[in-house]
């Protein structure tokens, strides 16, 4: 791990100050940062702690809830309107990483935490043009079975590892930002990019720019929902696809619906074409089997990844099938 | 401000270089050597410590000057008096290890993960999200620890001791009401 000077924000405004250093970055839980530092892909010349700021979680009159950046992932599963209202979230939360490293990652940290791709990682002997942006990327024909098949480019077909993330793509939260400039908010389908020919850019995020809240607006119907996650194990490992879902039927028709995948793309991939096709349709097996072939009908998958395509698709339809027979 | 840490009870000076982990400043720093460094990359839970009574982290992923004025309790911090924990017993009685390299990480992960029960925190296998308490069943214990490995393989052990220490601690908590 390379040197670096260590400073405990006090509140927002002192850790936008102390973060205008350059090469300063914020240090949540420390899960995934520590880990990188120690791996010199990460190599700030400070640390900014902002894990003692707001860890309040507010439920709003409107029926909204504002998250305090720094609330641990634990602490927002557990949360009772979380649990009841937004259920999908909790059973996203709860099926990322372990026990203990949920304590410790904080909300913020866990929407700017970096990918998990191997090539990423070996900075002794792969080429990664997310770590040295023009080197290539040996992803593309080497091991590549966890990789991306929606939106990736010939520069970049890593995932975003998250799954917290995956069930806030499909509740339209909203990230809320102080940086040198003032404060700002972010729709959380606009905070992450696609990799494009700049992987290295992975978020809108501004230098010295720090997440203080995230908010989720209202949602009635999210109470009839859910996370579903595929995996190489039973447990304490990265998706190879999931599903966040979220399903209201009135009548046998689909009134309103939420769809979001994880482990397909370089973000979390909020399924608007599904979305839309379902709109106004019978919630039966052929009209969300069609929803779930068109979401995937872009899909490029790689010589190792294309078994992810009908696993998607097989598990949009398992999930909705579930929240269909839930609630009619 | 404090620039100390209390480790088991004991208020220390906190290392001046901030790249100490948590994890190398027990056992490096302060000769705590009953915490293990297994994969010292959060992958395998051996160097879980509890934060502030009940919290397991991962003392790997924890830079030492992070957790500045807070009480980490290690596996050196859980026998009282010479007494072993309820759970160490159990642990014992269940042949919950072999090599043993593992256990303080589970032992410490298991009493963290006792204290979520009671609070309600939901798993990815808790079928009812707004339950008041959630059962300790063995899909429970299995999914909740599952942050700790073990190469020996002593899961079911660890499982039925973990179990077995829950129910103590329910019958505990009866007697005291009917008393």
């Amino acid at each position: 791990m390379n040197p670096f000077t260590f400073a405990r924000a006090t509140d927002a405004l002192d850790a936008v100050q102390r973060g205008a250093l350059e090469g300063s970055r914020y240090l949540g839980g420390g899960t995934n940062l520590v880990d990188l530092m120690r791996e010199t892909i990460e190599r700030p010349v400070q640390l900014v702690d902002v894990s003692e700021l707001s860890q309040t979680i507010e439920e709003r009159a409107d029926g909204s809830l504002l998250v305090g950046a720094a609330t641990r992932n634990t602490a927002l599963a557990e949360h009772r309107a979380v649990r009841e209202r937004f259920p999908l979230l909790a059973r996203a939360i709860a099926s990322g990483a372990s026990g203990q490293i949920r304590n410790m990652a904080t909300v913020a940290g866990n929407i700017v935490q970096r990918t998990r791709c191997s090539y990423f990682y070996d900075h002794a002997g792969a080429h990664c043009n997310k770590r040295n942006p023009g080197e290539g990327c040996d992803a593309i024909e080497g091991v590549h079975r966890m990789h991306a098949v929606l939106g990736a480019s010939s520069a970049c077909i890593a995932t975003h590892p998250s799954d917290m993330c995956v069930a806030l793509a499909a509740l339209d939260a909203l990230v809320h930002l102080q940086g040198p400039d003032g404060r700002r908010q972010v729709a959380f389908n606009d905070f992450h990019l696609l990799p494009g020919d700049y992987p290295e850019r992975e978020t809108v995020l501004r230098p010295g720019e720090l997440i203080t809240a995230i908010e989720l607006p209202a949602l009635a119907m999210a109470a009839n929902s859910t996370y579903r996650k595929v995996r190489d194990r039973a447990s304490y490992a990265f998706a190879l696809v999931s599903v966040a879902a979220a399903l209201e039927v009135e009548d046998g028709v689909v009134k309103d619906v939420r769809l979001a995948l994880g482990g397909v793309a370089h973000k979390p991939w909020r399924a608007r074409s599904a979305e839309q096709m379902l709109l106004g349709q019978p919630a039966t097996a052929v009209y969300v089997e069609a929803a779930a072939r068109a979401e995937m009908a872009d899909a490029r998958p790689l010589r190792d990844n294309a078994f992810k395509v009908p696993l998607a698709e097989r598990a949009i339809v398992a999930v909705l099938g579930q929240l269909a027979t839930v609630r009619t | 401000m404090s620039t100390s840490i209390t480790i088991n009870g004991n208020p220390v000076p906190l290392p001046d270089d901030p790249r100490v982990s948590l994890l190398d400043f027990l056992r490096e720093h302060l000769d705590l050597t009953g915490t293990k460094k297994g994969c010292d990359q959060g992958a395998c839970g051996a160097c879980t410590v509890l934060l502030d009574g009940e919290q397991r982290i991962l003392s790997c992923l924890a830079l030492a000057v992070q957790y500045q004025g807070r009480a980490i309790t290690s596996i050196e911090g859980l026998a009282a008096d010479g007494e072993l924990h309820p759970l160490q017993q159990a642990f014992i009685e269940h042949d919950g290890f072999q090599c043993g390299y593992c256990t303080p990480g589970q032992l410490c992960s298991a009493l963290g993960m006792e204290a979520e029960l009671r609070r309600g925190v939901p798993s990815y296998v808790t079928e009812d999200l707004a339950a008041e308490s959630i059962g300790c069943s063995d899909d429970e214990v299995r999914e909740r620890m599952s942050g700790n490995l073990c190469r020996c393989g002593a899961y079911n052990g660890i499982v039925a001791a973990v179990r077995e220490h829950h129910v103590h601690l329910h019958t505990r908590a009866a007697a005291r009401e009917a008393s």
